[in-house]
């Protein structure tokens, strides 16, 4: 095969070179065609040439000193544009209007949970005033960063038309200050959560079974818990990699020349706007079992002090380690 | 209605980069930022081709639809252009743009990168035609004054071409035609999801 072929490629250079010494030089040159784009960089092959996992931009070399105005053309920025003006939207309106519509179903079927043998009127110490310190920051952060955050995404069409492009620009500059400059109190009210709580949210059996008995959410009775049942540890964790994901992608967004790249700066606008949203659709359950949905819970984040038979019924196992450790009053021990 | 565009003939340009320079100095653009750029591709290489680029002035602009505060509008001759005082600096239309366009004058992290500037096809902003608080923002209004951006209209080789689209996708095709090649109009098919067909 190989041989045949350089037999062929043989006669045929014979028969060039035979033609090109019968016909005069002058009119070889003349009749050679002259092509100056045989070998010109084209622009459909380059963009022929962008596929999935391969190369996204094409750029080239450049003089001026902005190394970044090397990129010619980034078609993924109209993909970045369809994500951002569809699945975004999308994505955030199923999240909080999902788990809005799915919370107030919840409280016309289930109702507001109550404490099944009615307040003790005795008290006893969930979170110290630390505790509480650190959450109602990181809550605090987190509420005008989600609204602000809210703003960006859903504010041109929700607030503008009834505020006036004028006010809701300056609102939105507002915003944009408060979305980054809260951002550092939220990242050490986050890693401070996760230092204090870490050592009450690790998972174990104890958190199947409670999920496999419906929680106390679903049906009759109270699975036993510790410090922190099934549902509280989800949230927690929810909280602690939800908000890792947002501080991480946020920061390159807040120093956008270390993201390396407008490729990298979508990716992590992506991140951000999606873990953003399903974690205020958390949120939105977390508060709402922490207030109107539970009797006597907001307590335990309100005064730090939460009603023993409220405890009793959430965290039985928790109450009676308290116990033994003597925290709580030797006369309240003896009315069990 | 006419779309005001641009094009740039590849195989006219010499890289001499005088349209950069126009540009910064017709505007008076901010240190830093450059509206204009010609990048080349495949430099060293057989077939290497540069290519002026700046704002395309795309339809369905990706920068306007991603705008937050709606900032962005389109002039009666289909230039995309942006008002600076609604403007927040929040960086979403330089991650939507395929051309780079939008800067800012601040390489300023925590947010404070200022307000975006971009090519504006010679056409200023919402103020008031070649007013004072116009040029100060976003520099000539050559538009206004009847005449095409200053880059085009000072190419030397007439490589960068602007005006109405369809007449220099005309002038265009008639020179591809005429000398048998053409490396394509750059950024047409990203800007406009069309070319120029030969």
């Amino acid at each position: 095969m190989r041989l045949s072929r350089s037999i062929l490629s043989f006669f045929a250079v014979l028969g060039v070179v035979l033609s090109l010494g019968l016909s005069s030089p002058a009119t070889a040159q003349q009749n050679a065609p002259v092509n100056p784009t045989a070998s010109s960089v084209r622009e459909d092959q380059l963009l022929n040439a962008l596929k999935p996992g391969g190369a996204a931009e094409i750029g080239g070399r450049i003089t001026i000193p902005d190394g970044k105005a090397a990129t010619l053309i980034r078609p993924a920025g109209r993909e970045w544009r369809e994500f951002h003006q569809g699945t975004m939207h999308l994505v955030g309106a199923v999240a909080i209007l999902g788990m809005i519509a799915v919370l107030v179903g919840f409280y016309f079927t289930r109702g507001k949970i109550m404490i099944s043998g009615g307040p003790s009127g005795s008290t006893i110490t969930r979170f110290g005033a630390f505790d509480r310190f650190i959450h109602w920051t990181t809550a605090g952060c987190f509420i005008v960063l989600a609204i602000s955050g809210l703003n960006i995404t859903f504010g041109k069409v929700l607030l503008m038309p009834i505020i006036g492009e004028v006010g809701f620009s300056a609102l939105s500059q507002l915003g944009k200050y408060a979305h980054n400059y809260l951002a550092f109190p939220f990242m050490i009210g986050l890693a401070l959560m996760f230092l204090v709580w870490v050592k009450d949210n690790i998972p174990g059996m104890i958190d199947v079974q409670w999920f496999a008995s419906g929680g106390g959410l679903i049906g009759k009775g109270h699975p036993k818990a510790k410090r922190f049942n099934g549902g509280q540890k989800m949230v927690f964790w929810s909280v602690i990699l939800g908000g890792a994901a947002l501080s991480v992608s946020g920061w390159y967004l807040l120093f956008p020349y270390t993201a390396g790249g407008v490729l990298n700066l979508q990716f992590w606008n992506v991140v951000h706007g999606i873990v953003g949203v399903v974690l205020i659709g958390a949120m939105l359950a977390h508060a709402y079992i922490g207030s109107v949905g539970m009797e006597g819970a907001f307590d335990a984040m309100g005064s730090g002090e939460v009603d023993l038979n409220w405890a009793r019924e959430h965290h039985i196992l928790w109450v009676e380690d308290e116990m033994k450790k003597g925290v709580i009053p030797a006369r309240l021990q003896a009315a069990e | 209605m006419a779309r005001m565009k641009f094009l740039c003939d590849a195989d006219r340009c010499i890289e001499c980069n005088a349209c950069v320079t126009a540009c910064k100095n017709e505007n008076e653009v901010p240190w830093g930022i450059n509206r204009r750029r010609v990048v080349t591709i495949n430099d060293g290489k057989p077939g290497e081709r540069s290519i002026s680029m700046a704002c395309m002035h795309c339809t369905d602009a990706p920068c306007a639809a991603v705008c937050p505060v709606d900032c962005f509008y389109v002039t009666v001759d289909k230039v995309v252009l942006h008002s600076k005082d609604l403007c927040i600096g929040c960086g979403y239309c330089f991650y939507a743009c395929p051309f780079g366009a939008p800067q800012y004058p601040k390489v300023g992290n925590f947010g404070s990168r200022g307000k975006m500037d971009k090519c504006t096809f010679c056409a200023g902003g919402p103020e008031a035609d070649l007013s004072p608080a116009e040029f100060q923002k976003y520099g000539s209004n050559r538009l206004a004054e009847g005449k095409l951006p200053l880059c085009a209209e000072m190419c030397s080789t007439k490589s960068l071409l602007a005006g109405d689209g369809d007449i220099i996708a005309k002038i265009y095709k008639e020179r591809v035609v005429k000398r048998g090649y053409g490396s394509g109009a750059w950024g047409w098919k990203t800007a406009y999801k069309e070319t120029v067909a030969i």
